[in-house]
């Protein structure tokens, strides 16, 4: 099974009518789907801006550029720059590991990996506080030491880290599964080092999940409110990350301040979006109708080859 | 052949290695922490802990509306999908961007915005309160609250999947005269099984954990609208680690059997998809 | 055949690839160095040192007390010294922040709601013993009492604690497991209740049944449930610190609130204490002190009278008589004999707030 590795849209431009639902259910499933992103996203996305610019945008920029939010947003955005590429190395070496092999214990390892999600981000906060808190395991060893780790950055990026914990690997592996590892024996049949199968075979199949993947793990890495608020000490213009300020401005009931420094972060959020977007259509751009044909008559050499 | 070719491939060693030490590093020693402090109760005071009523009620509550929420995300969220993937419309692209905000959105913020507009006064909560149907401060509320968290984990799992699916199935699927329905529900749906799976699995796991969002629009009603994780800190509130942890820890190994056995029937759907 | 599949897209990526790992870099050495710069403050030597920093964790409400004091402090303290002190803040739930302190949150002084939270530290070993009796008044600079908000023009008629008892009327109160703020609320009713039925404590725990009755909503914490009384329009009545119903007036609107003055409540008494094993390893203590004791002065008076806490100096008391009514106040050592013992009849597992959830 070739992995088409064209742009969603460019395939779907081609849908022949017959592989397509008539023009009513189309509609009617558009339809719900609106309906029902609206009630659920839009909706609490638009009273989110309402709020934020309800007095004004001098309010809302000024709210933005003020001595702490600033530091909330420096904090909030290295926390993200360390943790991600970490659980994305995790995510594809996982993933390498589940998909391309079969091992005991399997199903073990993958329930493991999800079961983050499933922790409360109090408890995900609190096992931090337990292992490196005073009073925790390694706690008198810290401080003989005078090695901060909770309600400093390092506990802020570990507990970061376990909440985006299983995003990258979660994205991959059921597309890697689908994907099945036919065509990297084939490449290592011919002689491919292990590395060179992984960036030209693997790679371009999974690269829109893998995008995915960190986006999904950077959006929540920005956006992890409870794990982070157990461990940063929330000292202001110190340990507090973009969405404890949040917490603060709406606790002092500056809600413009506060939803207008949650905007920002749904529009971080976008700004990655645009530029998945922008890499879908520069990949588009290239890979066009005459390549494809290319890597089709590829292929089927290489089937031939098998 | 694929049995035989167990080792045909590179990097078992290094991969597996490093996410196993990753693995145990980040997720495995610490969470031990929760079972050892649990372990400082004796068995009675561990029992009296998490078979109080109220803590009992507090757990069917947290599993019932994560159900509920994982299985709204389910239905919705490959509706979603396909609808993003497979049609042209305008709005599209700003609608596929807005399915990874309920992970960019701090909880907290999602949970005010939410109770803001399903409470009695708010926009939505407006047109249903004639009905004598109160959303906020009830279960229902707490469904829409993790309906939201967990939409990304559905969507964004079937997506990709969606997107590499190959046309010639439904092609060939086509060509041998079934009807439209029946090539969506015989050959797409398998196809697209295991990742939804994988997503509904996910919805619900989160759904079970999550309490900054869910604080502000549950109401907290103690037996009736108070959820575990709350329970967790309320414990936590009076300095009792040990009664936290064992909250917690009843709540860890729930959540690990029911991804356990969600994963279980994922491979075997995908067994069955590769085989076929 | 595998590179060509991959390589126009490919290349793409390397780029973006690479230039995402100098941004990453980037960041993650800026991260280290902010990192290593949180840790230089408030050295050894303090009285050589030119400037020495503070951190006062505290509770939610004293916010706006804190930001206005740690100003005024600060000129007072570099008119008397020629040292520059800043004080960092660090705001949350009473509980959480002592919790926080236990766990190794390195705070110089805290200044907390209640003085069981305080305990709770000085029982970790982070505070000396009798920490309570070091500053006067309890080591309460300022005190507050439990009011109620209603909404204008007071529709309910809502006079007393005994109407809040009263079917149809519609209470907002925080749950008192989670919030100190909460606690004191249930204090204080509890106290009037004994107080109206002669002692008799099964009369005043079907008052609080009763009372508990008449709350749709348990917030987790205090300004939450200010919030769900105002923003959410829920409810008729809030209970709330006095410092709290006022800054919600200022807030959040008088023309749409007003503040009823019950006929007996409680005397809150939030504490402050210096953080001995802080103070002594950062070498702060002669400062953190002083930032304390000058809570009692004249100017730290008028700064809580100006955050509507009730000062304890009887002279600025007399200046900010008129925002102040003249409410009969108990103090918890009066009916409940201390926190310690409140916290265990009242708050702790199956204590008496527990028993009015018991499903029957």
């Amino acid at each position: 099974m070739a992995s088409i590795a064209l742009g969603p849209a460019a395939e779907s431009r081609e849908t022949p009518a017959h592989l397509n639902e008539p023009a009513w259910v189309r509609v009617l499933l558009i339809g719900l789907a609106v309906l029902f992103l609206t009630l659920i996203l839009l909706v609490p996305l638009a009273a989110v801006f309402a709020e934020a610019f309800k007095k004004g945008a001098a309010v809302y920029l000024q709210s933005l550029t003020s001595k702490d939010a600033l530091a909330a947003i420096r904090l909030t955005l290295a926390v993200a720059a360390i943790a991600v590429p970490l659980n994305v190395l995790f995510g594809v070496s996982a993933a390498w590991a589940v998909t391309k092999f079969r091992f005991r214990g399997k199903q073990l390892f993958l329930t493991l990996t999800d079961l983050p999600f499933a922790v409360s981000p109090v408890i995900a906060g609190l096992v931090f506080i337990l292992l490196f808190g005073s009073r925790g395991w390694l706690g008198p060893f810290l401080a003989e030491h005078d090695l901060k780790i909770v309600f400093a950055l390092p506990g802020i990026v570990l507990s970061t880290l376990f909440v985006t914990f299983p995003f990258v690997a979660r994205e991959l592996i059921p597309l890697m599964e689908a994907q099945g590892k036919d065509e990297e024996e084939a490449a290592v049949s011919l002689g491919a080092g292990g590395w060179r199968v992984f960036f030209r075979v693997t790679l371009p199949g999974i690269k829109w999940g893998l995008l995915y993947g960190i986006i999904l793990c950077n959006a929540r890495a920005m956006g992890e409110f409870g794990a982070v608020s157990v461990v940063s000490g929330h000292i202001r213009g110190r340990t507090n990350t973009l969405p404890l300020h949040v917490e603060i401005l709406y606790n002092e009931y500056q809600f413009a301040a506060a939803f207008a420094a949650a905007s920002l972060l749904v529009l971080l959020a976008l700004v990655t979006l645009a530029v998945k977007s922008f890499v879908e259509w520069r990949h588009r751009r290239h890979a066009d109708a005459l390549a494809a044909r290319e890597r089709q008559g590829a292929l089927r050499e290489e089937a031939a080859w098998r | 052949m694929r049995n035989t070719s167990k080792r045909l491939l590179p990097g078992f060693g290094l991969t597996m290695g490093f996410s196993l030490l990753y693995l145990s590093l980040l997720v495995l020693i610490p969470l031990s922490a929760v079972f050892l402090k649990a372990a400082t109760l004796s068995w009675d005071q561990f029992w009296q802990t998490v078979l109080n009523p109220r803590v009992l009620a507090s757990f069917r509550l947290t599993f019932l509306t994560s159900l509920g929420a994982a299985a709204v995300n389910a239905v919705f969220g490959l509706l979603v999908a396909w609808v993003l993937v497979r049609y042209r419309f305008p709005g599209r692209r700003f609608l596929d961007g807005l399915i990874d905000i309920p992970f960019a959105l701090p909880t907290a913020v999602a949970g005010i915005a939410l109770t803001t507009l399903y409470a009695d006064s708010g926009w939505i909560g407006a047109l249903f309160a004639p009905l004598g149907i109160k959303l906020a401060y009830t279960p229902i509320g707490i469904t829409i609250a993790l309906v939201f968290i967990g939409l990304p984990f559905v969507v964004r799992t079937v997506q990709p999947v969606l997107q590499e699916l190959d046309h010639s199935f439904e092609e060939a699927s086509a060509c041998l005269g079934a009807s439209r329905t029946r090539t969506l529900w015989k050959v797409v749906l398998p196809e697209l099984l295991p990742a939804l799976l994988t997503g509904f699995a996910l919805a619900f796991a989160r759904g079970l954990g999550e309490y900054g969002s869910v604080v502000f629009i549950s109401g907290n009603m103690p037996m009736k609208t108070e959820i575990a994780p709350l329970l967790i800190m309320t414990k936590l509130e009076q300095f009792d680690y040990a009664g936290a942890t064992a909250i917690a820890a009843v709540l860890l190994v729930l959540s690990f059997l029911l991804l356990f056995v969600i994963n279980g029937l994922q491979r075997r759907a995908n067994r069955v998809q590769r085989q076929a | 055949m595998a590179e060509r599949q991959g390589s126009i897209g490919w290349q793409a990526w390397r780029r973006i690839g690479r230039k995402a790992g100098v941004v990453v870099l980037t960041a993650a050495l800026a991260a280290g160095l902010t990192a290593c710069g949180t840790d230089t403050g408030g050295g050894t030597a303090e009285g050589a040192k030119k400037s020495v920093e503070l951190l006062n964790v505290s509770y939610d409400p004293t916010r706006e007390l804190y930001a206005a004091y740690n100003q005024a402090f600060a000129s007072y303290w570099k008119e008397k010294t020629g040292q520059n002190v800043t004080v960092q803040q660090s705001h949350g739930g009473s509980g959480t922040q002592a919790r926080s302190v236990i766990d190794g949150l390195e705070a110089d002084v805290v200044t907390l709601a209640l003085a069981y939270d305080i305990d709770a530290i000085q029982g970790a070993g982070q505070l000396a013993q009798g920490w309570q009796s070091k500053l006067k008044d309890n080591s309460s600079p300022y005190t507050s009492t439990i009011v109620f908000l209603v909404r204008k023009g007071n529709p309910k008629g809502i006079r007393d604690w005994n109407d809040l008892v009263k079917p149809g009327v519609s209470v907002v109160t925080p749950n008192p497991k989670t919030s100190g703020g909460a606690r004191w609320n249930y204090l204080a009713a509890w106290g009037y209740a004994l107080k109206a039925n002669g002692n008799d404590e099964a009369k005043a725990k079907q008052f609080i049944e009763a009372l508990f009755k008449n709350v749709p909503v348990l917030d987790s914490g205090a300004r939450g449930a200010t919030t769900t009384f105002t923003e959410r329009s829920i409810g008729d009545v809030l209970l709330a610190w006095e410092n709290e119903a006022y800054l919600a007036l200022k807030e959040l609107g008088a023309d749409k609130l007003e503040i009823v003055n019950p006929s007996v409540s409680i005397l809150a008494e939030p504490p402050v204490a210096v953080v001995d094993k802080v103070v002594d390893k950062r070498g702060t203590r002669e400062v953190a002190q002083a930032y304390l004791e000058y809570l009692y002065t004249e100017e730290g008076q008028t700064i809580a009278a100006q955050n509507y806490y009730r000062p304890r100096l009887a002279s600025v008391a007399d200046k900010f008589a008129k925002q102040f009514p003249k409410i009969e106040l108990f103090t918890i050592d009066e009916v409940f004999g201390g926190w310690a013992k409140a916290q265990k009849t009242h708050f702790a597992e199956n204590g008496v707030f527990d028993q009015i959830y018991k499903p029957k």
